[in-house]
């Protein structure tokens, strides 16, 4: 095992030591894939939240939080194009952002509220493979559901041009949408982690998902909370999905499946049922899979390295699984669960 | 437990739920593809059959689950249900007749209403809508409460006659193959569908045998029953044969198309055993099985392909090594994720899947694999001067292959290998008590499963003559894990019967193939709430599932004189 871990260790830091000595890429370069690798991590950072609240109070895997966060943009796309063709779009920016918003979490939260009580409440008792499958066969419903809905093709989302353009900070230039999705999922996983931290309905979902007995003794209304951490898990993903729209300019039926994926092994990377450990992972993967490519891939003369990311995303997922299944921060739940 | 607060409650619920699924149905698309075919042609259509059967079965489970027990109250909550269920259809019907929907919703288009209305205008349209949902929860509350037998006639022949006209492409060949037969099939099908007088006489014919095998059924039973071992164990033998027999006659009765959908089905068959064997039996997720089988294909593209230029075996001389690759690299699969349990487990193998796949599309390894245009060129397998040219003849090598598989498969879960497996599937930490070593039962398992991946990957590859990295994608893994565990888990027939529906049919049901994966998704997720372990279960499987629903009688005390 440790010789797998090992070798892979020293083809990464022979590729990193390669790039940098070759000077292919400039420090600008790098710069640019840092706040890029920021931004695209900030969205898996907010996805990966939903993951790890839900594997927290229900101990299982939600496969289908990927199209949760594709259902929302999916929708807001309709609207946002509609407002486009008004000149909606343009003439009132912040408030057509804001509807966007509202309606993609909305939709987000509906589906992953229904999600919940037709699917996996029934299965509450059930052996630990079936909620599983279930959560498969759930997640291939719904991108077929919204792409006999909506139809197959990629839909660009309308430019807004208050974010379009470069901004200067400390004399570096990024792209102004960079900035507003960096700060925008900062300032969402702040008011998730309040949220959790310090209010009441915080409070019982962290209960519930320490002990359901024990909870529904003390008095908290077990299913609601579970149901409160699915809606919460819905909105910060339909926000996440907003913002992935914004960077990537395009929805499509299939786009949760990656960034689910990924997500997900943010969630582990940072310790699954550890909320600041998903944001904090899915940071860190969003930097890997940016950086990652460049650094190590090219230096080791592998052409097209881009390819790849996807598997640098994979491999770090299954190294972790290997070497530190409990994750960066620590896993708050005990492991061999039987 | 739930007060019924109201008379109609029930009625309306489902009634709601009724209507949600129709108009998800209707907008997804499904009611327009569907209408393409007709069950009895220029009369009854596929489409309008689906929206009937949802209308009526809403109205049969409204009357099913109200829980008062005067039967006007039932038939009027059945009536309600469809009623309601018509209602949001209708909605769409309105709605979309005043706004276009159609840039949101690429179904809502007027061809649609013009279908639901039965091609009616305004008003006159919507009140047939209604008139006709009312019509399906009249049938409906009807049907409830017909005596059980009767009941089972009616749906049996009618749904028979449907599948009839549903499968028609797969029965007319047969049927027209055989020279006296042949005027049978002009006489039920014509055109698109069925003819009226063969869709008559076909429902008076079933509902006849039905009736019978109903009354008499019983007594054949117990009259086989009653036959000495010895003649029993005689029938099952010529059951055997004479399937042996079908199964070797098949291609030639059935022509070129169904032998093309036999062997895809026969390669899924094969994939299925094998991970029918890592799932089934050892209880591992893995959702990176697709893997395999790309490795399969490639060692024997690698091995044979002029394209690529470096080897040139014969298809059977590069089996050998696919397989035994196969194997070794389930036993590297195996290794990393010793340690993992159930839902880490799935991840890591998808992840795997999914590396396999990136690296096959590179460009890195391209000079190796081919890239994205994958590579041509491989043979296809030959005995003794008999090539395995066609999907008739490539048929029979799939077929021995699932025999083969099916032997191996069936000697192993009667084996000490296979009672590890189970018993690791059920606790690993006491199979481990009882002395199992996991890991060698772990990799066992792996590498049976990748074994056999990695032949029907040969196979494929052959068949197919290229090897593409697009075919080999998690769709792959995920369609196997669906006829898995809708056939039932760990249970061998299950397996073909889970194989022939969900690859089988879609293939036949050329409509049907758009909604492929919504409905694997929804049969999945309907298959584990309502019937987990699948359509045709190991017996234990099924004890276990149900294990909290049986009540176990305390035994009466024995009064101790």
């Amino acid at each position: 095992m440790w010789l797998i871990g090992g070798f892979l260790m020293v083809l990464i830091i022979w590729g990193s030591a390669a790039t940098l000595s070759a000077g292919k890429y400039t420090g600008r370069h790098w710069i640019d894939f840092i706040i890029f690798g920021l931004a695209q991590g900030s969205v898996y950072a907010l996805i990966a939240t939903g993951y790890t609240m839900v594997y927290g109070v229900l101990k299982m895997i939600n496969f289908a939080h990927g199209e949760v966060f594709m259902s929302g943009p999916y929708t807001a796309y309709f609207v946002a194009a509609a407002m486009y063709r008004t000149d909606f779009l343009d003439k009132h920016p912040f408030t057509a952002l804001f509807v966007i918003f509202i309606v993609a979490m909305a939709i987000s939260t509906i589906i992953a509220y229904f999600l919940e009580k037709i699917a996996y409440r029934p299965l509450r008792g059930a052996p630990r493979l079936i909620p599983l499958i279930t959560a498969i066969g759930a997640s291939f419903f719904l991108q077929y559901l919204f792409r006999g809905l909506y139809g197959a093709g990629f839909q660009a989302y309308p430019t807004i041009r208050m974010l379009e353009g470069f901004w200067f900070i400390f004399g570096i230039r990024i792209l102004k949408i960079q900035v507003v999705v960096i700060l925008s999922a900062i300032l969402l996983m702040a008011a998730l982690y309040g949220f959790i931290m310090l209010t009441r309905v915080g409070k019982a979902i962290r209960a519930v998902s320490e002990d359901k007995e024990a909870s529904s003794l003390m008095g908290i209304n077990v299913d609601g909370m579970i149901s409160t951490t699915f809606v919460i898990g819905g909105m910060s993903a339909g926000a996440a999905g907003v913002l992935y729209a914004l960077m990537f300019k395009q929805v499509h039926f299939f786009m949760g499946f990656i960034p689910g994926i990924k997500a997900f092994t943010a969630a582990v990377l940072g310790g699954i049922g550890n909320i600041p450990g998903a944001m904090l992972g899915g940071i860190f993967l969003g930097l890997i899979e940016s950086i990652g490519p460049s650094l190590f891939l090219d230096g080791l003369g592998i052409p097209a390295p881009y390819q790849l990311k996807d598997a640098i995303a994979f491999t770090m997922l299954v190294l972790v699984l290997i070497f530190r299944p409990t994750g960066i921060m620590g896993e708050r739940l005990a492991v061999k669960k039987a | 437990m739930t007060k019924t607060r109201s008379l109609w409650e029930h009625g309306i619920k489902i009634g709601v739920i009724g209507g949600v699924i129709a108009l998800l149905i209707a907008l997804v698309g499904m009611v327009e593809s569907f209408n393409r075919r007709d069950i009895i042609t220029e009369i009854v259509s596929m489409g309008q059959v689906l929206v009937l059967f949802v209308g009526i079965m809403m109205g049969y489970i409204a009357a099913k689950r109200t829980t008062r027990p005067e039967p006007l109250i039932r038939c009027l909550n059945a009536v309600i249900g469809s009623l309601v269920t018509g209602g949001f259809l209708a909605l769409l019907v309105i709605g979309g007749r005043l706004i276009n929907l159609r840039s949101m919703l690429v179904n809502a288009s007027p061809a649609l209403y013009k279908f639901l209305t039965l091609g009616h205008k305004g008003a006159t349209g919507i009140f047939i809508m209604l008139l006709v949902s009312f019509i399906c929860g009249a049938f409906a509350a009807v049907l409830y409460h017909l005596p059980q037998l009767i009941r089972r006639v009616v749906i049996i022949s009618l749904s028979s006659m449907i599948m009839a006209g549903v499968l028609q492409d797969l029965i007319r060949p047969v049927l027209s193959a055989w020279g006296p037969m042949a005027f049978l099939s002009d006489f039920f099908f014509t055109g698109n569908g069925l003819t009226v007088s063969g869709s008559i006489v076909l429902v008076v014919m079933i509902a006849v045998v039905v009736t019978a095998w109903g009354l008499k059924g019983q007594d054949v039973k117990t009259g086989y029953g009653s036959l000495p071992a010895g003649t029993q164990r005689g029938i099952k033998i010529g059951g055997f044969f004479i399937l042996a027999v079908v199964l070797i006659a098949l291609p030639h009765v059935l022509g070129l198309f169904l032998s093309e959908v036999l062997t895809i089905v026969g390669l899924y068959v094969l994939l299925g055993l094998g991970l029918n064997i890592v799932v089934g039996y050892a209880g591992m997720l893995d959702l990176g099985y697709v893997a395999f089988f790309a490795i399969g294909s490639y060692v024997t593209a690698i091995l044979t392909s002029p394209e690529l230029g470096f080897f040139s075996f014969s298809f059977w001389g590069a089996l050998p090594f696919a397989v035994i690759l196969g194997i070794f690299s389930g036993i590297l699969l195996g290794i990393p994720v010793l340690k993992m349990r159930g839902d880490y487990l799935a991840i890591a193998t998808l992840g795997f899947g999914e590396i396999i796949r990136v690296l096959v599309l590179s460009d890195f390894l391209r000079p190796w694999l081919g890239g994205a245009q994958g590579a041509g060129g491989i043979p296809k397998a030959s005995i003794l001067g008999y090539r395995f040219a066609g999907p008739q003849q490539i048929y029979y090598l799939i077929l021995a292959g699932c025999i083969l598989v099916v032997f191996i498969s069936l000697r192993l879960k009667n084996s000490r290998l296979g009672r590890a497996w189970m018993a690791m599937r059920e606790d690993e930490d006491v199979a481990q008590a009882m002395g199992i070593n996991l890991v060698s039962t772990k990799l066992l398992a792996f590498a049976t499963g990748a074994g056999f991946s990695a032949l029907s990957g040969a196979i494929f590859a052959s068949k197919l003559g290229s090897v593409y990295p697009h075919s080999f994608s998690v769709f792959i893994s995920i369609f196997v894990i669906c006829l898995i565990i809708v056939g039932g888990m760990g249970s061998i027939p299950g397996v073909i019967v889970g194989a022939a529906a969900l690859v089988g049919l879609p293939e036949l049901l050329r409509e049907f193939a758009e909604y492929r994966m919504l409905v694997y998704g929804a049969a999945l997720v309907a298959m584990m709430i309502l019937r987990p372990e699948g359509l045709w279960p190991e017996a234990k499987h099924k004890m276990e599932l149900h294990a909290e629903e049986t009540h176990v009688e305390a035994p009466e005390p024995v009064a101790v004189t």
